[in-house]
């Protein structure tokens, strides 16, 4: 089992908005993947952004550059 | 076989449009449930036909465009779904059933007045009959971008002008030009612009879609599984989840996307400027010819790559099966699911036969039909 550390979690409406995120990122070297949703931010489906918790500004900046909408920002380990 | 039924569907499709939905298939997860690596490649295949299409269309955001599954599904979400009940909508002659059909439900079911901007007996309408017959309660204004039956076309810019002057609702059906006449939604100010993906763009059946601009609402005729908002009891309220309850045509918008890059590799120009070519080809051939009528006006070169006409003698459906059978020409005869447009013409007893080029279609083809016609006319 791979070992838990700390991630910074971000949410979306829509898958759509997820895909966006990811093309964003990449662009602009910003680390991180998709991941299913953690069961501890909500226990419905859908996908997330987990990155390093220092990351958060060039997420922010990424998101604003590309318009995309946030649900929610969450410090977790997974 | 010449293919001269472009106006039904496309025949011919870009190799790259084949092979794209055959590597999908073999490829592809489910889009939008999951993060393993095949549904995450369906997911960012049909986010990238999302931009793609979005920029074709001059939509500001991708996540405003909704795919459907042709676009009848398209203008009967956006029809039913966006305009409100015991209002007054405007739309034209020129409409397909597509169009007609969800309004006259709405006047059934739903207390909506409808209004028809007349065409002429060639298939011309008025633009000032837009403005004389807005009312107080009129909501929206819905219409083609081009006749499936003349190919006359809607100067849609000069409609979205009024619709836009008076605050009107306003959706179009491009179901004939999407993919070979420039569309750019945000300078034309349609708010909801409906497509199919299989005709001019050069896509699978089974795919189209609409682009929503910024600011409108529209209530889903459908709600189900989005891979996302599981437990909410209603539908996600974001676009494009909104609107897309239930597995999208993943194999099938992966090939949409590779037809919206092939036409891009062309050009859109490039390929209106050859279709309008072939139409003019094989308009001024059968023009000349004794016996035969042509409907619609080319007069100001802005014409879908349709020519409809009769030929004496001959019911449009016996007309079109001699071309079949005798020279191996596939038209479409009889009413094209536009009955105002007949009625208009003079044409709701006859029909039509309906010739529609397309990009893959060629001088000679266009030629080889004129003789066609040129001798069933001869012993018609």
């Amino acid at each position: 089992m791979r070992v838990k550390q700390l991630r910074l979690i971000v949410t979306f409406h829509t898958t759509t908005a997820a895909m966006a995120m990811e093309k964003v990122c990449a662009e602009q070297g910003v680390p991180g993947r998709l991941i299913p949703v953690p069961r501890e931010i909500t226990a419905g489906c859908g996908m997330a952004w987990s990155a390093p918790p220092d990351a958060r500004d060039a997420i922010e900046k990424a998101a604003r550059v590309a318009g995309i909408e946030i649900d929610g920002w969450y410090e977790l380990i997974v | 076989m010449i293919y001269l039924d472009n106006a039904a569907t496309t025949l011919r499709k870009p190799p790259q449009v084949i092979e794209a939905v055959v590597q999908a298939m073999s490829a592809l997860g489910n889009a939008s449930r999951g993060t393993h690596a095949v549904s995450l490649d369906a997911s960012r295949t049909v986010y990238q036909a999302r931009v793609k299409l979005a920029q074709l269309f001059g939509c500001r955001r991708p996540d405003h465009v909704v795919f459907t599954c042709n676009a009848t599904e398209a203008l009967n979400i956006a029809i039913c779904g966006a305009i409100e009940p015991a209002s007054h909508v405007i739309t034209t002659d020129l409409e397909h059933n597509s169009v007609l059909r969800p309004l006259y439900r709405l006047q059934a079911e739903k207390q909506v007045e409808l209004s028809f901007v007349a065409a002429d007996r060639r298939g011309n309408i008025d633009y000032a009959d837009f403005e004389k017959l807005i009312r107080p309660d009129t909501r929206a204004i819905v219409c083609t971008h081009a006749s499936n039956l003349t190919g006359n076309m809607v100067d849609v810019a000069r409609v979205g002008h009024i619709a836009k002057k008076h605050g009107l609702l306003f959706i179009v059906d491009a179901s004939q030009t999407a993919g070979s006449v420039p569309i750019d939604m945000e300078a034309m100010n349609i708010d909801i612009l409906c497509f199919t993906g299989h005709k001019a763009l050069m896509g699978p059946q089974g795919t189209g879609g609409m682009c929503i601009r910024e600011g409108v609402s529209i209530r889903p005729w459908k709600v189900g599984g989005t891979g996302v908002q599981t437990y909410s009891q209603t539908q996600p309220q974001q676009l494009p989840a909104l609107l897309e309850a239930g597995t999208l045509n993943g194999h099938g918008i992966a090939g949409l996307a590779a037809a919206v890059d092939y036409i891009n590799s062309v050009g859109i120009d490039a390929i209106q400027a050859k279709e309008r070519f072939l139409t003019r080809r094989f308009l001024d051939g059968v023009s000349r010819i004794e016996g035969v009528t042509v409907y619609g006006d080319f007069s100001d070169g802005q014409h879908a790559p349709i020519v409809a006409l009769n030929i004496r003698g001959y019911e449009s459906g016996e007309a079109a099966d001699e071309l079949a059978e005798t020279y191996g020409i596939a038209t479409r005869p009889g009413a094209h699911c536009a009955p105002r447009m007949h009625q208009a013409l003079g044409t709701a007893e006859l029909g039509a036969v309906r010739f529609s080029f397309g990009w893959f279609n060629e001088a000679e083809e266009v030629d080889a039909a004129i003789r066609a016609v040129k001798e069933l006319a001869s012993c018609g």
